[in-house]
């Protein structure tokens, strides 16, 4: 295993401030905003989009996006309130503005809301399914928001199947007391496009557990967004992927420390296979000056099953006090080598088993990790699958 | 009875710069029960041969035959030579992260076997052998030769070799770096498997040391890819007062 941590942009300007100067390409500088006009079409250069196949992003980066190619269905615990909402709807666009230019294509172009509402004080008694279907190619815009009112707990799953083309945002609220499981599915048809901007906020001790476990698709591009408001809170970010030939699935988080107090953690691990399968990680936590007892630690393990994948993976920590409880990343990228399989092999053990024993052992802590069984149940079959596919990678087989 | 025969085996290692002969015409007969030292200074070829009779992608197979009761081993994979009863002990074994010791042996015996062993008497199998060879019963959750003392990796070696019961195995410098109590009870393993299962053994080594706990029936003294001497243990005794500068030295005049 071949471990690189790309530390070139961690920095802890609070042992040698000088003043209010800002390191260059803080994420404190990066601008959000509502406005189409202030955050154009990228040309692919930008920081933010270095990555990312703009060529095939384009139709999400239009400003005409329509609402028809994807269809909404929830089906909710008895506990939690479901509404359909217009776009002047006050509660919408609270939890942070959009801060690329798909996330802001997306605001501006949806024209009805989905609200999932878990009541103060509420406990849901079972996971709420948000389904959205892609039915057409035609770029769309979709806008959820889940509110978790004070002290209520509930898991919501929001699951992204057929071939769609969607600039979507999720917002989530989580008021005080509240503790909430957001899981993102992206288990999208071959052909699918994605963007999606998650903005979370959370209140004072309020708890997150945002999931996100990618698939399908082309190309999904999700960036999640936490951002602490006051003292106490908690978020958990875990991230699943496993990209085949020429996919690409790219995650960019931000961790916005702005208040002390606050404790998170990130774990995002990731397989690759096959020719031109690229996967993107990008962890950007920001501690701000006032964010003492700040305890954060963020984790990116990518593992390269075959030739031909490329898994980049960049943590960025920056520090503006030095009271922090903790404060650390890693990240690694492996390879499953031939010494590996070596010595599986002279165990009696053939190929394709030792592959499958490898990915599960890779995923299975992580897996165990969301907390929700019925999505560990099925990730653990969508695993499977991928592993069928390697197979066929392997014995040069067409897929099925 | 089952013999694992080598017939003049030629061997090469990828390089940079091309393939590059190691072993030149190994010949040797392994039976049954026999347990067969192969000494030799570093560089002679003796792991090559361990590695190449398991299989290992890096070395190609110029010429020679090997067979395994009858059946060519060399026209098999890596995983069907362990199938057909052949056992590789390494020297360096690979870690395997998220894969625990537990998961792994019963997914080795299942493919070894051709069929899932007992539950019911599977997992007493393993904590026995485990005790036996002072490993303490949290090993078995742990990843595969993950964080593993040198000491450790030796022992989840040799437990494989009980548990798995070979036909034959090939012990690729099990003592090195090992201490006396290590040592110790590594070749208890080895002594115990001989006991109860007819195994035949290759047993690669650089020091004299081991064969005070496993009596060879053979030693072979492996020189410059190919065996140089044979004798009975009396050579081992001999090879541990007088050292390989003979056979070093015999060499270098040959080839200067």
């Amino acid at each position: 295993m071949t471990l690189t941590t790309d530390h070139s942009r961690a920095v802890a300007d609070g042992a040698h401030s000088h003043g209010a100067v800002k390191p260059q390409g803080s994420r404190a500088e990066r601008l959000t905003s509502f406005s189409l006009e202030d955050i154009p079409v990228p040309n692919g250069r930008e920081e933010e989009w270095r990555f990312s196949p703009a060529d095939r992003l384009q139709p999400l980066f239009q400003s005409d996006l329509g609402s028809s190619g994807v269809t909404v269905e929830v089906t909710a615990a008895p506990e939690v309130k479901v509404e359909t909402v217009a776009r002047d709807d006050a509660r919408l666009g609270t939890a942070g503005k959009p801060g690329d230019r798909t996330a802001v294509t997306a605001w501006n172009a949806f024209e009805q809301a989905t609200v999932v509402t878990v009541p103060a004080e509420a406990v849901a008694s079972d996971v709420t399914s948000v389904r959205l279907t892609g039915v057409s190619a035609d770029a769309t815009a979709a806008h959820v928001l889940v509110r978790a009112e004070r002290h209520s707990e509930a898991v919501v799953v929001i699951d992204h199947n057929g071939v769609g083309s969607l600039s979507e945002t999720v917002e989530i609220v989580v008021e005080d007391g509240a503790h909430l499981t957001v899981v993102s599915v992206q288990d999208w048809a071959e052909g699918a496009v994605h963007a999606s901007s998650h903005r979370a906020r959370l209140g004072r001790d309020a708890k997150l557990k945002h999931v996100v476990v990618t698939f399908g698709g082309d190309v999904v591009r999700i960036t999640p967004d936490a951002e602490f408001t006051a003292e106490g809170g908690d978020v958990e970010m875990v991230g699943l992927y496993f990209a085949d030939t020429d996919q690409h699935q790219e995650h960019r988080l931000f961790v916005d420390h702005a208040v002390p107090e606050c404790k998170s953690r990130v774990t995002y691990k990731g397989a690759l296979q096959g020719s031109g399968a690229h996967t993107v990680w990008v962890g950007d936590v920001l501690i701000r000056a006032n964010a003492e007892n700040t305890d954060t630690y963020e984790l990116n393990r990518n593992l390269v099953l075959t030739d031909g994948a490329r898994a980049d993976s960049v943590p960025n920590l920056e520090i503006e006090t030095g009271e922090i409880a903790g404060a650390g990343h890693a990240s690694a990228t492996g390879r499953f080598d031939d010494e590996q399989l070596f010595y599986l092999q002279a165990r009696g053990i053939p190929e394709i088993e030792a592959r499958r024993l490898v990915v599960r052992g890779f995923f299975a802590e992580l897996i165990h990790e969301i907390g929700v069984p019925s999505v560990e149940e099925r990730l653990l079959a969508s695993i499977e699958a991928e592993l069928e596919k390697s197979m066929s990678v392997i014995t040069g087989a067409p897929t099925a | 009875m089952p013999t694992l025969e080598i017939r003049d085996l030629h061997v090469s290692v990828e390089t940079k710069e091309g393939p590059k002969p190691i072993l030149r015409g190994v010949d040797l007969t392994i039976a049954s029960g026999e347990t067969h030292a192969i000494m030799g200074p570093n560089g002679s070829g003796k792991s090559t041969l361990a590695s190449a009779l398991a299989g290992h992608p890096k070395y190609t197979v110029t010429s020679g035959t090997v067979t395994l009761d009858g059946e060519d081993l060399l026209a098999m994979t890596v995983d069907e030579r362990a199938r057909a009863g052949l056992f590789l002990a390494m020297q360096y074994p690979v870690e395997v992260t998220g894969v625990s010791v537990a998961n792994f042996l019963r997914t080795a015996k299942t493919a070894i076997d051709g069929t899932a062993p007992a539950l019911r008497t599977w997992g007493k199998e393993v904590k026995g052998a485990m005790e036996n060879l002072r490993m303490d019963p949290a090993f078995a959750e742990r990843s595969v030769n993950e964080g593993f003392s040198g000491g450790e990796k030796k022992r989840h070696e040799i437990l494989q070799m009980e548990l798995f019961k070979p036909r034959f195995a090939i012990l690729d410098e099990t003592d090195s770096g090992l201490d006396v109590d290590a040592l110790r009870i590594v070749s208890e393993g080895v002594n115990r498997a001989k006991e109860n299962t007819e195994v035949g053994v290759l047993l690669i080594t650089h020091y004299t040391r081991i064969l005070r706990y496993i009596k060879p029936d053979f030693v072979h003294v492996f020189v410059d890819g190919k065996i140089a001497e044979e004798g009975g243990s009396e050579l081992a005794d001999r090879l541990e007062e007088e050292g390989y500068d003979k056979y070093v030295g015999a060499n270098a005049t040959a080839t200067a």
